[in-house]
């Protein structure tokens, strides 16, 4: 069986303002969402993913290219007539009605049967959670429990895709990690595809079946948490997600010489002026008098509880950052100053692209 | 507590009532003041050259409804009165109704301008006010006279072959009236659309709802107490009003506030108009209540 993409955006253009001060919000960008996937789009601010985002639930028309709904153009389709609904960033709650009817009105818009109406409000008030919450006014809950409101009420029309345009970023850290796993648990069980914009690159990681990473109205990459944290494409992919330590180098088949003069092994065969990345996790501390360690001094700690990073200069003062376990109490570890040999794990040095 | 910081207390209770004598007294005067004037006079005889006789007389509060017949000395009813009351109230409904219509949208444009031209077009709002009333209501004549702009344009564009006779009609007055009390609508409507998040027309387009539901459903719901405050504003104002009708219905269509003022005036029959005026005062009180009440069942179960 063939499974349907769920939504696809095929050469999107979508340009604010005319002529030469028009901006280009995205810059032909073409993406596949899987069936009952949870995806989302990461990128700084600006960069373009809630534009994406606001195209495919039909606030925005784009300026070129098209968007399909398991296979069918909804390019030009208004949001009303879309079976996609958006968990908006500032959660948009009707203040006039009660917990139960913004949870009911989509189904009321769409001209459901009573019966139904109300059963389905139930399930979805049982679904986040709220059901003691039911008849009272959207002000008097906290923010967590606006939100659910909000992921209750545009999944009470059963959309085909949910939208959700940082709807986390309201909440403080303790909320938003409960909600994070919450999230993912609705996704599971209602089986909706979730389409999810964020900044944060955590809840992006920890959330996500696949990534699409965005920047200055392009997609840069797309895969799943590991392939984007362990492969990025470009150095910005590289940089965005998690710490990194970019080494500038000269490659030559599976050899690579440092401008420190030191060489390392790659993993894929280059040629000619690279850019490395490799991660701190995947530098080790090792004996100076080591001999295929490189040589280098440590020039600054800074402790973080569970790790500490240690800066380290090479022979020619490239800054490389190392990331460890703290040391237990009474270790003393490495201190300031102090010559250290570095060893790279297995293909931990990375090509990659600008 | 301990006796003298009772005494303390008792005496910052009469300082505050000293502090808020001025206004007190000033809340007497002006308010409660005539209002007790207009109550006694209207249970009173009327004197022959105007004023009133210190005599007990419910002839006052009688006519308001009904007149003696002059050759069979029976009591009928008053049906001049019935009409002015009816027109009074009438008229002064369908001015809040197409102050309505008219100051929504254009409460809700001013609302969605930037925040620069906002302020220059409630301005525009406010120039009304700098003018004198009775000016303004003269140039309304003007415009809907036989000859004037109303009736000139229309027949330009074909749309009339002869003029509308406009002026002493209780449409005249109606014109009048909206014209006038139009601000009253748009400013109270302006500031409730202003509050009005417009994030929540998009959270609604996405949830099916149709422009003409995300109106109904969601707009003016939530907007509802500027209506009600704007509807007050122009319903009240309308239904005392005194100079529209008496230019623009030219004497023969007369409204409550004329008919008082005929009372004090050529009628000489105070009692009569001060009957009147609090009638008047009643059907306004009235229209508030309803209005209040209306407000506040939609608040406990809306």
């Amino acid at each position: 069986m063939t499974t349907q993409n769920a939504i696809e955006a095929r050469n999107v253009v979508k340009a604010f303002g005319q002529g030469d001060t028009a901006v280009r919000a995205l810059d032909d960008v073409s993406v596949e969402i899987r069936q009952g996937e949870f995806f989302t789009l990461l990128g700084p601010s600006g960069c373009g993913k809630t534009t994406l985002l606001r195209l495919i639930a039909g606030f925005e028309m784009p300026t070129d290219g098209v968007i399909l709904l398991e296979g069918q153009d909804i390019t030009y389709l208004p949001p009303n007539k879309r079976p996609v609904n958006t968990v908006f960033q500032s959660y948009a709650l009707f203040p006039h009605l009660t917990v139960a009817q913004n949870i009911s009105f989509g189904l009321e818009m769409l001209g459901k049967p009573r019966g139904e109406i109300k059963q389905t409000t139930e399930r979805m008030l049982a679904l986040v959670k709220l059901e003691e919450m039911a008849s009272r006014k959207t002000s008097q809950l906290s923010g967590g429990q606006q939100q659910r409101v909000a992921l209750a009420r545009a999944l009470a029309p059963q959309p085909k895709v949910l939208l959700l345009d940082e709807p986390l970023s309201a909440l403080d850290l303790k909320l938003r990690q409960a909600m994070q796993i919450e999230l993912k648990r609705l996704q599971t069980e209602t089986g909706i595809t979730f389409v999810f914009v964020t900044h944060d690159q955590e809840e992006a990681l920890t959330m996500s079946d696949r990534i699409g990473v965005m920047s200055a109205g392009k997609l840069q990459q797309v895969g799943s948490a590991k392939d984007i944290y362990t492969r990025p494409v470009n150095r910005f992919v590289a940089s965005f997600i998690g710490e990194t330590n970019f080494l500038q180098a000269q490659a030559q088949g599976n050899k690579a010489r440092l401008s420190s003069g030191d060489v390392v092994d790659l993993d894929a065969a280059a040629t000619g002026a690279v850019t490395l990345t490799i991660r701190p996790e995947q530098i080790r501390l090792a004996d100076p008098a080591d001999a295929d360690a490189l040589p280098a001094t440590v020039t600054n700690l800074v402790y973080f509880g569970t790790d500490t990073h240690v800066h380290l200069a090479l022979a020619d003062s490239t800054e490389v950052v190392v990331r460890q376990q703290s040391p237990s109490t009474g270790d003393s570890g490495v201190v300031m100053g102090q010559k250290v040999g570095l060893r790279f794990a297995p293909g931990a040095a990375q090509v990659v692209g600008d | 507590m301990s006796p003298a910081e009772e005494d303390q207390i008792k005496q910052s209770a009469r300082n505050g009532w000293l502090l808020s004598a001025p206004a007190l007294f000033v809340l007497t005067v002006a308010a409660v003041g005539p209002l007790v004037i207009i109550l006694l006079y209207s249970f009173l005889e009327a004197g022959k050259h105007g004023n009133v006789v210190w005599n007990f007389s419910l002839e006052g509060w009688q006519s308001i409804l009904w007149t003696k017949d002059i050759f069979t000395d029976s009591y009928v009813w008053a049906d001049a009165h019935l009409t002015i009351f009816w027109r009074s109230v009438k008229l002064s409904f369908m001015t809040t109704i197409f102050a309505f219509l008219v100051g929504f949208p254009t409460a809700w444009f001013i609302a969605t301008r930037p925040p620069k031209a906002r302020a220059f077009w409630l301005f525009l709002i406010t120039i009304p006010f700098w003018t004198n009333l009775l000016i303004r209501t003269y140039a309304i004549n003007e415009v809907i006279r036989a000859q004037g702009l109303l009736n000139t344009i229309l027949m330009k564009i074909g749309a009339i072959s002869k003029p509308l006779e406009l002026v002493y009609t209780d449409t005249a007055i109606f014109i009048g009236m909206t014209y006038v009390y139009l601000p009253l609508m748009v400013l109270p409507l302006f500031a409730a659309i202003d509050r009005f998040d417009m994030r929540l027309l998009e959270a609604g387009y996405d949830l099916y709802a149709s422009r003409w539901d995300i109106l109904r459903r969601i707009i003016l719901p939530i907007v509802k107490p500027g209506i009600i405050a704007g509807s007050i504003l122009v319903f009240v104002p309308s239904l005392g009003a005194y100079v529209t009708p008496r230019v623009l219905g030219g004497g023969k269509q007369m409204m409550i506030g004329n008919l008082i003022e005929l009372q004090f005036g050529q009628g000489k029959n105070w009692p009569l108009g001060a009957a009147l005026s609090l009638t008047l005062l009643l059907i306004v009180t009235a229209a508030l209540l309803y209005y209040v009440k209306v407000a506040n069942g939609e608040k406990s179960h809306g």
